[in-house]
């Protein structure tokens, strides 16, 4: 049998008036067995990679904000590539949440939930800063989730810890190459160090909420298990740039609640506009 | 951790008949959409083929996590095995063990140095608890694929996708991607 190309070979028997290059194939999850492993609580396990893959996604969002407003094209080409490793991150995590419980897929996660609903820290969600604060940010993200992931290939759920095996590898290099900046803005000028240790002091105070337990610890890696780690790295990191650990008060959350119980900053309102704002004027839209 | 439930298929699974080489062999063909010097089979991409009841099974592992070529890989391995005869085809997606630079075939690494890209070399060995550390640029021997030298530097471990790195060579002046190791 003979087909002009692959639309015509992918669509025979489908019929789909929508169809567009790549979209029979919108989960990435497909093909993966999803079948919850007995003992694990769906609900739970569906609560946890909500919080991780949210943290994904707008950590994502923020580095892609980055785009053509970086010093030098290598950082462009890198910030990007951190972004898209964190973007594959979300959508596998989100799917794994989908998956789990009976509610909206994949898609609808992202683009049609309320900010309430999104469990992302904080930390992913305020306004980005200067290069400093980026650099700081990213250090401390990668250094918190890395931890995480590397305790997460223990965990109950199969695609849960296939997906962290997989993540292990990115984050390894995303830490590595904040640590390196780092490094090399607090050994660098007056001007560099400065921005550095603001970017610190900006960041620090969505640190804390990293570690809070939350509902879901059960299920999988609790976060506060890895404070210190977290700490013992950030220290190596920090006395190699030359800067003091930052002693910033830790921002309140709302009644002891935080991202991970959907309780936000002001500027997650404005990153869900620009997120959504495409999906949420053409509902039906396949992409 | 043992193989995920996809890569354990019933017993009328068939790999080992004449029909089964035959589909493989056609899977084989299909190259890497951002690497087209490569077959999915050198990347370490295409993990398992097999005819179950007529139908061909085709398993695949993303290198990255994002990597965005994953449903471009499909949509070739759908069509090719169309257009070769199986009309009922499924592509399944596995993510553990995850991907890794050593499953690139010998063939597949020279080819890549042939297209001016460096292969890359052993892949660090998976470590258990904590990540450590590295603050200083990773000194590796890469040779230079235009002019053989192994005076190279590293630019940037960022490049055009997500699986390579960008290095200048200080012999021929020339810049080059280069496969990390992962």
């Amino acid at each position: 049998m003979g087909f002009d190309n692959a639309y015509e070979a992918i669509t025979e028997g489908t019929d789909d008036a929508r169809w567009a290059f790549g979209t029979g194939f919108e989960d990435p999850l497909a093909g993966i067995d999803t079948t919850l492993p007995d003992g694990v609580d769906a609900a739970e396990l569906a609560t946890y990679c909500l919080g991780l893959g949210d943290d994904a996604l707008i950590m994502s969002h923020r580095l892609q904000q980055w785009c053509t407003n970086l010093p030098e094209l290598e950082e462009e080409v890198a910030i990007a590539n951190i972004a898209l490793d964190l973007l594959g991150q979300a959508r596998l995590l989100l799917s794994r949440a989908a998956a789990t419980s009976p509610g909206p897929g994949e898609d609808h996660l992202a683009f049609f939930r309320a900010e309430h609903e999104f469990r992302n820290v904080r930390l992913t969600e305020v306004e980005n800063g200067d290069f400093g604060e980026l650099i700081a940010r990213l250090l401390v993200f990668s250094t918190w989730r890395l931890a995480l992931f590397a305790r997460l290939t223990e965990a109950a759920d199969p695609v849960l810890v296939a997906i962290a095996a997989k993540g292990v590898k990115e984050l390894t290099y995303h830490r590595d190459y904040a640590a390196q900046w780092a490094v090399r803005l607090g050994g660098g000028t007056a001007y560099s160090r400065e921005r550095l240790a603001a970017g610190l002091d900006a960041v620090w105070p969505y640190v804390g909420e990293l570690f809070v337990s939350g509902d879901a610890g059960g299920v999988a890696v609790d976060p506060a298990t890895v404070r210190e780690e977290f700490d013992g790295v950030l220290t190596q990191v920090l006395k190699a740039a030359t800067i003091p650990v930052p002693e910033v008060p830790a921002r309140p959350g709302v009644g002891g609640r935080y991202g991970r119980d959907g309780v936000h900053t002001e500027a997650m309102g404005y990153v869900l506009a620009e997120l959504q704002s495409v999906a949420r004027a053409h509902p039906d839209g396949v992409w | 951790m043992t193989a995920m439930a996809t890569t354990t298929p019933a017993p009328t699974v068939d790999r080992i008949s004449p029909a089964a080489d035959a589909a493989r062999r056609v899977a084989q063909t299909v190259t890497d959409p951002e690497l087209p010097m490569l077959s999915l089979a050198d990347l370490g991409v295409l993990r398992d083929v097999w005819v179950d009841d007529g139908r061909v099974v085709v398993v695949i592992t993303p290198t990255y996590t994002g990597c965005p070529a994953m449903d471009t890989m499909r949509d070739d391995l759908v069509y090719t095995l169309r257009a070769a005869g199986y009309h009922d085809v499924e592509v399944r997606t596995t993510l553990h063990p995850p991907w890794s630079t050593d499953w690139i075939s010998a063939e597949g690494k020279r080819k890549l140095a042939e297209y001016g890209i460096a292969p890359p070399g052993p892949a660090p060995s998976a470590v258990t608890g904590p990540v450590p550390l590295v603050l200083t640029p990773t000194v590796r021997r890469v040779d230079c694929p235009v002019c053989g030298s192994a005076d190279t530097v590293e630019l940037s471990r960022f490049s055009a996708t997500a699986c390579k790195a960008l290095r200048r060579c200080r012999t021929c002046q020339e810049p080059f991607e280069h496969v990390k190791e992962i």
